[in-house]
């Protein structure tokens, strides 16, 4: 920590990079859409255009990739159990699919 | 200086376990950076909880699931486009984004004007944001979306959306007057007495969240 700056500060075209890319990969996600895409190809588009904007917009806009590393850990490293959840719920909604499939549907 | 050239000799790992073990102050930043982000790390476990539970019934329900491409489509130019208010919405809040960035770093070269015309040029953005969510809400109830039922198939597409795209919302018009009232205190000079302009981040790092969230809710509510 030097005295002189003060915070997070960096050149301006590092935001106006960053900035465009965000506009580029929203329109891909946008014509995913358009085009109709669908199956494996749609969601694995999805998702990869969504975790790039997700990286550029915690790393560059908020700084995160500046940040030292205790910050770093104590912020995302804790949302990763959600895996757990999100996991659980997958496998849970499956079943109550299934019992309402048989329950309901004859 | 001599804590960096000391942190780059003893190796990432051993500088995390110092910062926490040392009986001192564990993040080396603001005390309002360090709880903003704890707060946005709660924030991101509701708004994950709210996703969660949109698959859960995506995945349980028996019914087709409302295709959010027609749903959302918009009968522009003689023709319907996919998905058009929603890509509106989602540069929108990018082009926000950016201009937050460029406040933040026009803040800490104490460049009052700019700061300030780039922290309205966000709020207006944000404004813009929630008004074209406000149509979306106003078209889909006059098409008979409800919370309990849709026209067009399962009857939890309703709930998930206003849950989901509402509580987005609300984040957004209280990011407007958070916004609003840090760009009132640059004018004023505030910071520039305080000499710290590191609160401008903080508000920052809250606008920036607000769009991340939307990221995801774009991803997987509109696009899934």
């Amino acid at each position: 920590m030097s005295e002189a700056k003060e915070g997070q500060q960096h050149p301006l075209t590092v935001y106006l990079w960053i900035w465009l890319l965000l506009f580029v990969l929203s329109t891909f996600s946008y014509l995913v859409d358009y085009f109709q895409l669908q199956g494996y190809l749609r969601w694995s588009l999805i998702i990869t255009f969504m975790l790039l904007k997700a990286g550029f917009i915690v790393a560059i806009f908020m700084h995160m990739a500046w940040e030292r590393l205790a910050l770093k850990l104590a912020i995302l490293v804790p949302p990763l159990c959600l895996l757990i959840l999100i996991g659980f719920m997958a496998i849970e909604g499956d079943y109550t699919f299934l019992t309402r499939g048989t329950a309901f549907l004859r | 200086m001599a804590h960096d050239a000391q942190a780059a000799a003893v190796g990432p790992l051993q500088q995390v376990a110092g910062d926490f073990a040392t009986d001192k102050q564990a993040f080396t930043v603001p005390w309002g950076k360090a709880m903003m982000w704890i707060f946005l790390l709660s924030d991101t476990f509701i708004f994950s909880c709210f996703l969660t539970s949109y698959m859960n019934v995506r995945i349980s329900t028996l019914d087709a699931w409302p295709n959010p491409s027609q749903v959302f489509a918009l009968h522009l130019f003689g023709q319907d486009i996919p998905l058009i208010l929603i890509a509106i919405m989602t540069f929108v809040l990018i082009t926000s984004s950016g201009t937050m960035a460029l406040a933040v770093n026009y803040g800490y070269r104490r460049d009052r004007r700019r700061t300030v015309q780039l922290l309205v040029a966000t709020a207006v953005l944000g404004a813009a944001f929630v008004g074209m969510q406000a149509f979306e809400w106003t078209k889909l109830i006059m098409e008979g979306v409800r919370p309990w039922g849709n026209p067009w198939g399962a009857p939890q597409f309703g709930s998930s959306f206003f849950m989901i795209t509402g509580f987005h919302g609300c984040h957004v018009s209280a990011g407007v007057i958070y916004l609003l009232v840090t760009a009132k205190r640059v004018a004023s000079g505030f910071y520039d007495k305080r000499g710290s302009y590191e609160t401008v981040e903080v508000a920052g790092l809250y606008w920036h969240f607000v769009d991340l969230v939307w990221v995801f809710i774009f991803a997987f509510f509109y696009l899934w």
